[in-house]
Formats: C-alpha cells, sequence, structure tokens
C-alpha cells in the first residue's frame, strides 16, 4: 500500500510545485505589462481625465481620439503631420537593413565555421571586439567616412551603417549555429561538386530557418527601435519613427498632450510586437536549437 | 573500374603528423578496406584521396593520371561518409539528384539514375521522405544511393556501417559485398571493425600512427602478420606473446625452456637476438606438465563460447589463451604444459617489432 500514499504525495508536491511556479509567472507577467498597461489605458483617455492626474484610473469615456491625432496630426516642431511619415521611413530602413545584415551575417558566419585556421579564430576575435565597442566610441570616425564617400546624412548612409553595425552580430550568432552543424555535410556536396555559394544557398541556407528567424526578430527590433543612428545618419527626409516620436513628445510649442504622446509611443511599438506574435514559435524553437545544437 | 595509386602521402595537422608516408597500389575493381585504431588516420587518409583534405606531400594517382590538385568532385570519385551527411533540407531524391543536377545533366537521365539506384537499394517507397524521417538503417542506404547513383568508378567508404545495431550491419555487409561484385567498382572502405575487414576485403591495409604495417589478402594477414602491431590487433583473442630469445642453434629460449623452431620459416637468419613469439590461440595444445619443449602453466578461467572453448592460463607472467573443445576444456587439470604449433606462429625481432 504505501507506493498508493507515496505516489499521492508526489502528485501533492508537483501540484504545489504547479501551482508556485504559476503564482511566479503570473507575478512577473504583471510587473512587465503593468507600464504597458498604464499607456494603454492613458492614451484611450481624453485630455480632461488626463487632467484629473490619475494615472491608474480607467477610463470613464474611452475614444481613440488621441490616437488618430498620434497617426496624423500631432506636431513635432514646426510640421504637424503625426508619426505617419516616419512610419514609411522606418520600414524603409528596417527592411533592408534587415535582410542584408542577416543575410551577409549567415553567409559570413558560414564562412567563418568553414575556415579552420589560426586567421579564423584571429577574425572571429575581431568580429567579438566590434560587438563589444560601444556605438558612442565610434560614432565620429563612422560620421567622417561617410561625409568623405557623401553618404553622411542620407537614406542609404543610415541603412549602410545599420548593416555595418549589426554584422559582427549577425556573423558570431550565424557562425555558432553553423559550428554545430556536421562538417560532413558540407563535405558531402563538395564532393557533388557544389561551389561553396551553392552549398550555402542550396543546403545551409534552408537548414537554418530557425535562426534565420531569431537574428531576424533581434536585428528588426534593433534597428526599429533605434534611435540614436537614426537622428544621426538619416538625413531630415528619412527620419525613422523613433525620431519622430521623441520630437513630438519633446515638442516645446504648444501645450503638452499625454495621451497623444502615449498613443504615439504605442503606434511606434505596433511593429516590433506583431513580429514577436507572429513568430513566437519560431524564436523558442530557433533559441532552444541555438542552445542544445543541431 | 579504376586504379588508385597513393604515394608517399603525408599529412599533419598543427604539427601532428597523421599520414607518414603512405603507399598504396589498388587494383582495378579492387575491395581494400583500411582497418587500424581509433585516430591512426583512416579518415585523414580517406579524404586525401577524395581531395576533401590538403596533402603535405605526396601524390594520388587515378588510373596512371596524377589527380593531386584536382577539386574533389573532377577526381571521378564518390564517398559514403562516417555520419552518412545527407543534406537535410532535401528529399531522398533530391539528395540523390543533387550531385548530377549540379554537373546539368538532362533530366531524364537523372531519373533514370534514381530510379535505377532506388531499386537498387530497395528504398523506392523513401524517395519522398527528408532524412530526419528515416530510420538509420535506411539513412545508411540512401547515402550508399548517393555514392552510387553516378555511377563513379570509385567509391570511399568512410566506415558506413558503424551506426547500424549488429543485425543490419551483418545483413549490410552482406549486400554491400555483393554490390561490389555486381557493379565492379574499386571501393575502398574504412573500418575497425574487424570482421568487415576479414570479410569482405580483397586485400586488407592495417594503419598504426600514420603508416601502412601491412597491406595484403585478410588471410595472411592473420596468419602472418607483418609487425607485432597487426599481430596483436587483427584476431579475437589477440594473439599470445611469449618474450625470449633465438640462440645460436636457433631454438627459442625462454627462462630455461628451449623450444625447437625448425618447423618455422625464418624470413632472415640472423641468431642470437631478443625475439617476441607470437601464437593464436587455437595454435597452442595442451599437454602434461613437464612435457619437453613445453612451457608450465597453470589454469586461470574457462569460458564456454558454444562451438568451442576459451581457456585462459597464467603462463610465465602473462595471460595465455588456448582454444579447446568444449569437453577437453570442462576436463581440463589446474596445472599443464603449453605446447606450440611452430608451422603456424609468428616470430618478431624485439627491437624492430618485424616479423623475422
Ligand atoms: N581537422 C583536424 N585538425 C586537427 N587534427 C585532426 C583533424 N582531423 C583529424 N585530426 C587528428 O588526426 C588523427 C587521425 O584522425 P582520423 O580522423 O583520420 O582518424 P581515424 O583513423 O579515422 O579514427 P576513427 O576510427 O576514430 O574515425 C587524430 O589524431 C585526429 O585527432
Ligand atoms: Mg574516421
Amino acid at each position: 500500500m504505501s507506493y498508493v500514499v507515496s505516489s499521492r504525495n508526489a502528485t501533492f508536491g508537483s501540484r504545489a510545485a504547479r501551482i508556485g511556479m504559476y503564482a511566479f509567472l503570473v507575478a512577473s507577467a504583471i510587473f512587465f505589462l503593468l507600464p504597458l498597461l498604464l499607456v494603454v489605458i492613458n492614451s484611450l483617455k481624453p485630455m480632461e481625465e488626463i487632467r484629473q492626474g490619475n494615472l491608474l484610473a480607467l477610463p470613464i469615456n474611452p475614444n481613440f481620439d488621441a490616437w488618430v491625432a498620434a497617426w496624423q496630426s500631432a506636431c513635432s516642431g514646426l510640421d504637424c503631420g503625426g508619426v505617419r511619415p516616419g512610419l514609411w521611413n522606418s520600414i524603409k530602413i528596417t527592411v533592408p537593413a534587415v535582410v542584408i545584415s542577416t543575410l551577409t551575417g549567415a553567409l559570413n558566419g558560414y564562412a567563418l565555421a568553414q575556415w579552420k585556421s589560426k586567421h579564423a579564430n584571429l577574425i572571429m576575435l575581431l568580429v567579438t571586439v566590434g560587438l563589444f565597442i560601444p556605438y558612442q566610441a565610434m560614432l565620429y570616425p563612422t560620421v567622417k567616412i561617410l561625409s568623405t564617400v557623401g553618404m553622411f546624412r542620407s537614406y542609404v548612409g543610415i541603412v549602410f551603417v545599420h548593416v555595418v553595425y549589426g554584422l559582427p552580430y549577425t556573423t558570431l550568432l550565424f557562425r555558432n549555429f553553423y559550428i554545430g552543424v556536421p562538417d560532413e555535410i558540407s563535405r558531402a556536396a563538395r564532393m557533388e561538386g557544389a561551389t561553396f555559394l551553392r552549398t550555402f544557398w542550396s543546403i545551409i541556407l534552408p537548414i537554418s530557418t530557425n535562426v534565420l528567424v531569431v537574428v531576424g526578430i533581434l536585428q528588426f527590433t534593433g534597428i526599429w527601435n533605434d534611435y540614436l543612428l537614426g537622428l544621426i545618419f538619416a538625413g531630415n527626409d528619412s527620419m525613422p519613427m523613433t525620431v519622430q516620436l521623441t520630437n513630438i513628445v519633446n515638442n516645446s510649442r504648444g501645450a503638452a498632450f499625454p495621451n497623444v504622446n502615449m498613443a504615439a509611443a504605442l503606434i511606434t511599438a505596433i511593429p516590433t510586437l506583431l513580429v514577436y506574435f507572429l513568430s513566437g514559435r519560431y524564436f523558442v524553437r530557433g533559441i532552444a536549437a541555438g542552445a542544445v545544437k543541431g | 573500374m579504376s586504379s588508385v595509386s597513393v604515394r608517399q602521402i603525408r599529412k599533419s595537422f598543427a604539427g601532428l603528423t597523421v599520414l607518414d608516408s603512405v603507399d598504396m597500389e589498388i587494383a582495378p575493381g579492387e575491395f581494400v578496406v583500411i582497418l587500424g585504431p581509433s585516430g591512426c588516420g583512416k579518415s585523414t587518409l580517406l579524404n586525401v584521396i577524395a581531395g576533401l583534405d590538403e596533402r603535405d606531400a605526396g601524390q594520388i594517382f587515378i588510373d596512371g593520371i596524377d589527380v593531386s590538385d584536382l577539386e574533389p568532385s573532377q577526381r571521378g570519385l564518390a564517398m559514403v561518409f562516417q555520419s552518412y551527411a545527407l543534406f537535410p533540407a532535401m528529399t531522398v531524391r533530391r539528395n540523390l539528384s543533387f550531385g548530377m543536377e549540379i554537373a546539368g545533366r538532362p533530366k531524364t537521365t537523372i531519373a533514370e539514375k534514381v530510379a535505377w539506384v532506388a531499386k537498387l537499394l530497395q528504398i523506392e517507397a523513401l524517395l519522398d521522405r527528408r532524412p530526419s524521417q528515416l530510420s538509420g538503417g535506411q539513412r545508411q542506404r540512401v547515402a550508399i544511393g548517393r555514392a552510387l547513383v553516378r555511377s563513379s568508378s570509385i567509391c570511399l567508404f568512410d566506415e558506413p556501417l558503424s551506426n547500424l545495431d549488429a543485425k543490419l550491419r551483418a545483413e549490410t555487409r552482406v549486400e554491400l559485398k555483393q554490390l561490389h561484385e555486381t557493379l565492379r567498382s574499386t571501393m575502398i572502405y574504412v573500418t575497425h571493425d574487424q570482421t568487415e575487414a576479414m570479410t569482405m576485403a580483397d586485400r586488407v591495409a592495417v594503419m598504426h600512427k600514420g603508416k601502412v604495417e601491412q597491406f595484403a589478402h585478410p588471410q595472411s594477414i592473420y596468419e602472418k602478420p607483418a609487425s607485432l602491431f597487426v599481430a596483436g590487433f587483427v584476431g579475437s583473442p589477440a594473439m599470445n606473446f611469449l618474450q625470449g630469445r633465438l640462440d645460436h642453434a636457433g631454438r627459442f629460449q625462454v627462462g630455461d625452456i628451449g623450444i625447437d623452431t625448425s618447423g618455422y620459416g625464418f624470413e632472415d637468419s640472423s641468431r642470437e637476438r631478443d625475439v617476441v613469439l607470437g601464437i593464436r590461440s587455437e595454435d597452442v595444445s595442451v599437454v602434461d606438465q613437464g612435457t619437453p619443449e613445453s612451457i608450465p602453466a597453470t589454469l586461470a578461467f574457462t569460458e564456454l563460447l558454444g562451438a568451442d572453448a576459451l581457456s585462459w592460463f597464467q603462463c610465465l607472467g602473462k595471460r595465455f589463451s588456448v582454444r579447446l573443445g568444449v569437453n577437453e576444456a570442462r576436463a581440463m587439470q589446474p596445472t599443464v604444459g603449453l605446447c606450440f604449433n611452430m608451422a603456424k606462429a609468428s616470430f618478431f625481432s624485439a627491437a624492430s617489432e618485424q616479423r623475422i
């Protein structure tokens, strides 16, 4: 009979552990979601309710007026067109920068994983160093270089800067993934007569979906949320959304509209949230794949 | 069918010599097995022949033509890898056809070839699956299929059966051998499994520390090992060894016992030196203790193997195995004498470890 008792104890123990785990998860979820919730609530309030000063109160007459204003009529400096023009700029910058930095990183990573010599280790070391040098330290030389070649404050310039600053990161991630891919697969392809590029394209890329998604998402979030590089390198015609958002929030002319600011912030954040929601499954799978190899 | 000659190949990785002047002449259509312990350079040799690894010195000839500087795909050989190395994202069909697609062969030829090899290896039902949906044995068939599909005249195999269970391994061994009979292509087959080497090979090359110690017919490797290493490596149980000295009359002296060696065909006639006698367990006979020219031994234990038995003796401080009939082993006395069949023995120079 004793095993019945012990198994009952076990279920009790594991149930307690389970409850504890969920409690912890719910608590952390609240901790992270509360600020977001506040922003959402207040973006739905009209100005009168905001003026009452209670951030935590639920909106009495919820509406999307602030969102509409943020989207098309909020003022940053002299022009009052909302964040709408910035959205298009951000897409124009982010999409090519993500695609180029991810694919080039994959190719670099594969080459480095294949190339087994002391030089390869040295290059890996340099890449890692590139990863740890803060942007700020590289800003001035980058500005200098881009001005010399006439790409400073231009659309091409900002895409280029994002690609270059992203490469150490993407190269490292892909290289670490490809190190785990058995060497014999590439050798087999070579026996079949495939060139390096053909092997990469037909055999290696198709088994990299999960990493591609992870790196793509990390790059997307990084580049979309970037403010500093956009401010410095983008030029007036291609300012990304984040810069416009700051300008709206910091607008010194006229009254402050916290509800509009919050709505604008949310609109700016929507694309990254979407990307996470749509690819969450791949993301988790990719991170797991990277962790256990293969 | 193509001949392969490996001439004076050297290769080292970061100062570690992995291949040390390897020479091998392989006749067209021959089935050669490269046998050796882990890390002795078997895979490296295969990769150098294939062109996947750079050599440091020496040449590779195929059909008399120096291919040492050609790309792997230009050497006209195919390879089955130790881990199969199938292309994970491709179906079996594409795995088989990929090489021909790259070579720009017409679609109809490709389809015919794939159908032929699929039938040959009985993988027709698997053609539209991916490698991850196959069992180990099926993957291994596909890997062999990929090597055969282009009808290369030389096939290299790197331990293709090492990941299979014992039964499947035995079956595939027979099939591979039959495949070789049908296709008659030259095959170079790496393994550290002795049974594979003994049963499949026309000739076996035993490698040790980057050198080919002996390259001969499997039976003569078993019976007349060229060096102490080959003698100890090939055969199960391992060959028994006894250190001693050849006296001026050609008798083998061990302790105060002298044994007549006139039944043994010495390859060189120098006497008065330290030697090692090697003798297989089936070439030892058990006699009463004290019989002239016998070595005293005490029984340690007996293993019954079904058909016959192995008795292990303690003899001059060493373990000695003797293959006996089951009844004979059961009736064994605790102290006996051991006699050796000199016609089947091997003598090695203690200094050079080579056969004498
Ligand atoms: N790329 C490499 N870099 C450095 N050393 C290597 C490399 N490849 C092989 N070696 C070394 O060369 C030696 C021979 O390796 P090889 O793979 O040829 O052995 P093997 O005989 O095939 O062994 P196994 O039976 O275990 O497959 C080993 O000591 C190994 O550590
Ligand atoms: Mg090997």
